[in-house]
């Protein structure tokens, strides 16, 4: 059973869970990575794609990543800034880097799946356009933490700034329904089930699992880094004063 | 059996694999350093409070 937040909100239980969960989240990644690749290149290419398909196995689980690892970002910085909760920030803190990736990846390997698909590397239509903006976001979060000394005023301003980006997330989604994109439309959670054929749909949501059990990984590892360093930080003032 | 001929797509394929795979390697590595680095530092800086802690109690017992 996975515990509940509210146990995991006292840091030196947090602590000691993650020290198991990030290596086990770990190891579950890549097994279901290694069965999504293997089903993957096992299926038979597309008949108006051609090869290409491939691409979609490490574009969409991407794409989704980096909406949910905002939407991760967005209720960690709600929890910090409502109920000015450390382990909170330090979540929200250690999601933004990893949300940057995943989004990075989407808009790159969507980049090499365009240009022989679309004929163009870019184009500046809603779905495109809502992730860079989404990406944006991401690094004005970093860019914010960095700029700011004091802890508190940080973790209050960027948990504002993260929140005001949560608007973008259902753009993302919607995008391709309420724009005419040149963006492939909603085919996996569309309405009526999946419109993708199940030798394509199998290994994708298991690249999707993939994904997101090696961010639940990587988080981990990150917010025990970021509590080590907030650790390390009040040493070093106890050790000022002392 | 799993197919790895791209054809003439080859060149947007293996490029996306690459990169994906540069991006995971990257995030796995920064994340396992960052978190290395502040946990080696805070049992760095518990042993100095241990030892300053020690000399206070010395010099409090002369």
């Amino acid at each position: 059973m996975i515990p509940a937040p509210a146990f995991l909100s006292n840091p030196e239980r947090f602590m000691a869970f993650s020290r198991w969960a990030a290596p086990l989240f770990g190891l579950i990644a890549l097994v279901l990575a290694l069965a999504g690749l293997w089903l993957g290149f096992s299926a038979p290419e597309d008949y108006q794609q051609g090869a290409t398909v491939r691409v979609m196995f490490i574009h969409v689980p991407a794409a989704w990543m980096s909406m949910f690892v905002y939407a991760c970002l967005g209720v960690a910085s709600f929890l910090a800034l409502i109920f000015r909760h450390a382990l909170a920030d330090a979540a929200a803190q250690a999601a933004a880097p990893l949300g940057a990736a995943f989004t990075a990846l989407a808009l790159i390997t969507g980049s090499l799946w365009g240009r022989p698909m679309w004929g163009t590397w870019w184009v500046w239509d809603a779905r495109l356009t809502s992730v860079l903006v989404l990406f944006l976001f991401y690094v004005a979060y970093m860019a914010l933490r960095g700029a700011m000394d004091d802890e508190a005023k940080a973790a209050r301003a960027c948990a504002i700034l993260a929140l005001v980006g949560v608007v973008n997330l259902p753009v993302v989604h919607w995008s391709v329904t309420w724009w005419n994109t040149l963006h492939q439309g909603e085919t996996v959670f569309a309405k009526g089930g999946p419109k993708l054929s199940a030798v394509y749909l199998t290994p994708l949501l298991l690249m999707g699992l993939a994904y997101m059990a090696a961010f639940g990984s990587l988080w981990l590892v990150r917010i025990r880094g970021e509590v080590w360093r907030r650790r390390a930080e009040a040493a070093l003032s106890r050790l000022a004063r002392a | 059996m799993p197919d790895l001929d791209a054809g003439k797509y080859a060149a947007f394929v293996w490029p996306a694999y690459g990169i994906t795979l540069a991006i995971f390697v990257g995030m796995i590595a920064a994340s396992v350093a960052f978190s290395g680095r502040w946990r080696r530092r805070v049992e760095e800086l518990k042993a100095a409070e241990a030892q300053k802690g020690g000399e206070e109690e010395a010099g409090a017992r002369q």
